[in-house]
């Protein structure tokens, strides 16, 4: 058994933190959040540059061929500086979705483009995770109609990847004719979540009707994996500010982190993430080499990320004091990604149910 | 102990709610009121109409009911106050930002004004003619609060302030503040202390506004530079401003803890209300056991909250100072609204992303208990700090080993030089 990264995996590590730490500093995170496109053309043609925007995508179709463990690496990255940038839904869940279903032609029509970064996909997904009244999409005759309610990464777009019902995956250009997007103001305005509604649109099956549900769930796995590493990330990040300021605010004549209290506060943080670190490598493992697992875990890392990383949040914010509640320290750009990405693809509660279904516990 | 209302209350009550009935609309059951906590909320038309609902309420006696007669209360008891409390607030009322000057400035100056300060400055405040702020913490002097340093020096009849305040909710539109300085830097750190009321207009005051993590600005810094107050705005004898901030202290927990938060029948009517629209499992979540339990749980301890704060202000309505159990209520009920406002975002699922009225459910009301929780644990004094108070004062813990006892301020390492 080897746990951890291989020499590549840290030589990516560390050059995908060099680039995040020097190319995405708060002052521009502050611009494009009041932009909430979710995209930054330099970020994302530094992340083009970089080689990982095809990360999962196979050297034949342009892309970098690498594995799932490397992209949960990228993620957790951008998360770490909470990065605008629409990956978790290009470069992560497209490709998984376009692999599992696409035939070879859509494969050589799309992945090419998006390991270059000529292509941004939005998802929409949601309807599978979390259906509700009037919302949802169908397919027929070419044409794609209904409501994609919570598109990941779908502002910046230029196609959207659409789950008809459970089991179909369908392509939708932006700007086709009868397709209308309005961006929702989510707590968190890092990424640009859209919904779409859709009135007689073009669309393209990807696979076949009514026989995708495993790759739509492979999909979902892919997303709610990454998006524990995108927590993982963040949660790190606030972390090392609450110890960071800890140790230089004073007040009673001593730095603050001398205090019992808080010092407990700050090790409770730490203990708790720590462990979260084994759980998404083994999760991003398992989605490519141990497919019985793939779903349970993706279940299991999202719910336990989403869990541990809203008290760390909080907490990090009660460490700042008010300082903590200024937008000048901006903290909250990392508090409400967190409060975001702890809801998409599944709250805990309702992820978690499906992982005890998984586990037989109940019956579907 | 009873809990029904006697005859005296129930007619008091009925006449509440008549007077309310014909001033105010009464809020549908039905229907999510809007709620919004620590944002921006200080457009002039805001201002405007809290101003005229105080002063309405002060016409007919209702604006501070257990306040004499003679600085426009009522004259009335605690056990009043709280039926009129539980009645309008069923009722849509403008939003409340005379908090600090009522609930905090308010007793303050009842508890160590003269009389004639009492009689200047209670019936203005409580008419919500002139606002009220806090402006006690320091970038330097936050949890520990007796380490100010804003100077004020004695000149004749008049005192000179220099200095910088710092988080001072709605300075911006306040008239009037009361203000914690250092008078004396050769006296022990809690002795050097001098408590003022401040003309917020006076020259020399220069305010502010900071940015908040939610986007509005409802707080600010305040520069204090040679600016004059006249002696007879002291409260209180000239070094007792420690004493004086504590009155201030205690009433802001109670008010923090209890103001702050939806009453338990409204986080029960607004769980119901989502629970019955959300599902899961394809059946409502209402119908789903462990939401039910969960709200059922979260109500519960709310209640004891609330329960516990008519417990409190009952018996300061016996004459007793309020005690450790203000951060008893604090404490808790930030931990708890957090889990509230974690537990309404989850039974929404994606949508509970969303942030701003427009939201699908509760017009967004669980996001904006969740992005404002943090300064509720924060301010008046931290999650820290409460449980200090609570761990020395109430159980007599011993404090940890301090340096900055019974020296001068100025002999304090660190201290002279902040
Ligand atoms: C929304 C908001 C509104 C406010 N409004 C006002 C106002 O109107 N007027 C006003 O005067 N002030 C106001 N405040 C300020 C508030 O009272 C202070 O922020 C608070 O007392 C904490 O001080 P600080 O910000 O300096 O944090 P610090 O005191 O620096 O605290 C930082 C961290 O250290 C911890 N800490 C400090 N001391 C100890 C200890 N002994 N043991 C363990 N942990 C410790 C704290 O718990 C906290 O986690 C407001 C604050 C907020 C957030």
């Amino acid at each position: 058994m080897e746990f951890g990264y291989s020499e590549e995996q840290k030589m990516l590590d560390e050059s995908i933190r060099r680039f995040v730490n020097s190319e995405v500093p708060l002052d521009r995170i502050r611009e494009l959040v009041l932009e909430g496109t979710g995209y930054d053309e330099k970020i994302w043609s530094g992340l083009a540059e970089l080689g990982v925007l095809g990360v999962l995508i196979p050297e034949e179709f342009g892309g970098a061929g690498m594995g799932f463990l490397d992209a949960t690496i990228i993620q957790e990255s951008l998360g770490y500086v909470v990065a605008p940038a629409p990956f978790l839904g290009t470069s992560i869940m497209a490709p998984t979705a376009i692999l599992a279903a696409g035939s070879d032609d859509q494969k050589n029509k799309w992945l090419p483009e998006i390991s270059s970064g000529n292509l941004k996909v939005g998802l929409g997904l949601t309807e599978v995770t979390g259906a509700r009244e009037n919302a949802g999409v169908s397919f027929s005759g070419g044409k794609a109609n209904g409501k994609a309610m919570f598109v990941i990464d779908g502002e910046c777009a230029d196609g959207y990847i659409l789950a008809a019902g459970k089991d179909t995956l369908v392509w939708v250009a932006a700007g086709a004719a009868g397709l209308t997007k309005t961006r929702l103001n989510t707590v968190d305005n890092t990424r640009g979540v859209v919904e779409l509604v859709l009135d007689g649109v073009e669309a393209e099956l990807i696979g076949t009707q009514g026989g995708e549900a495993a790759a739509v769930q492979k999909t979902v796995d892919a997303g709610r994996t990454a998006l524990a590493a995108d927590l993982l990330g963040t949660s790190q990040r606030m972390l090392e500010r609450a110890v960071e300021y800890a140790k230089e605010r004073k007040q009673f004549n001593r730095v603050i982190a001398s205090f019992q209290g808080l010092k407990h506060t700050c090790a409770d943080m730490a203990a708790n993430l720590e462990p979260c670190r084994a759980m998404v490598w083994y999760a991003a493992h398992c989605q490519q080499e141990i497919a019985d697992e793939a779903t349970l875990l993706a279940c299991q890392v999202k719910s336990h990320l989403s869990e541990v990383s809203t008290p760390i949040a909080n907490d990090t914010t009660l460490v700042h004091g008010g300082m903590g509640f200024t937008d000048l320290m901006g903290l909250h750009f990392w508090f409400k990604r967190i409060g975001l990405s702890r809801q998409l693809l599944g709250s805990p509660e309702a992820v978690r149910e499906e992982a005890a279904v998984l586990q037989g516990w109940v019956a579907a | 102990m009873d809990f029904n209302d006697t005859p005296e209350e129930a007619a008091f009550r009925a006449e509440v709610r008549g007077w309310l009935d014909a001033n105010a609309t009464r809020i549908d059951p039905n229907e999510t009121g809007s709620y919004e906590m620590f944002s921006e909320n200080d457009g002039d038309d805001v201002v405007k109409q809290a101003q005229a609902w105080q002063a309405k309420k002060a016409d007919a006696g209702w604006a501070c009911i257990t306040w004499p007669k003679e600085y426009g209360g009522r004259g009335g008891t605690i056990m009043e106050n709280i039926i009129f409390s539980q009645e309008e607030r069923n009722y849509h009322t403008p939003q409340n930002i005379f908090g600090i000057g009522l609930g905090m400035a308010g007793p303050t100056v009842m508890a160590h004004g003269t009389p004639e300060q009492k009689a200047k400055y209670l019936p203005s405040l409580l008419r919500g003619e002139r606002i009220w702020c806090q402006l006690f913490s320091e970038p330097a002097a936050g949890s520990d609060l007796a380490g100010l340093t804003t100077r004020a020096e004695r000149d004749g009849d008049d005192w000179i302030i220099n200095g910088q305040k710092v988080w001072t909710s709605g300075a911006h539109y306040s008239k009037t503040g009361i203000i914690v300085t250092r008078s004396d830097f050769n006296a022990p750190k809690h002795k050097g202390l001098t408590y003022f009321i401040v003309d917020m207009e006076a020259e020399g005051v220069d305010v502010r506004p900071i940015k908040q993590m939610t986007g509005g600005a409802n707080f600010n810094e305040v520069f204090f530079t040679n600016v004059r107050i006249p002696d007879a705005d002291r409260l209180d004898e000239v070094g007792n401003g420690w004493a004086v901030s504590i009155t201030t202290l205690m009433n802001e927990r109670m008010s923090i803890g209890s103001g702050f938060a939806l009453g338990p029948d409204r986080i029960f009517e607004e769980f119901n209300r989502l629970a019955q629209n959300t599902y899961v499992d394809g059946i409502p979540a209402v119908e789903n056991h462990a939401v039910r339990a969960k709200i059922a749980e979260l109500y519960s301890r709310m209640k004891a909250m609330e329960l516990t704060s008519n417990r409190v202000l009952s018996s300061i309505s016996q004459g007793k100072a309020p005690g450790t159990e203000s951060a008893v209520i604090k404490l808790a009920m930030g931990a708890l609204n957090q889990e509230i406002a974690a537990f309404g975002m989850e039974l929404q699922g994606n949508l509970g992303t969303e942030h701003g009225p427009q939201s699908v459910f509760n017009n967004g009301l669980f996001q904006e208990v969740y992005l404002g929780i943090p300064a509720m644990r924060i301010a008046g004094g931290s999650d820290e700090v409460q449980r200090n108070v609570i761990a020395e004062r109430e159980l007599g813990i011993p404090q940890e080993t301090r340096v900055d006892k019974g020296i001068p301020f100025k002999d304090i390492p660190s201290a002279a030089s902040r």
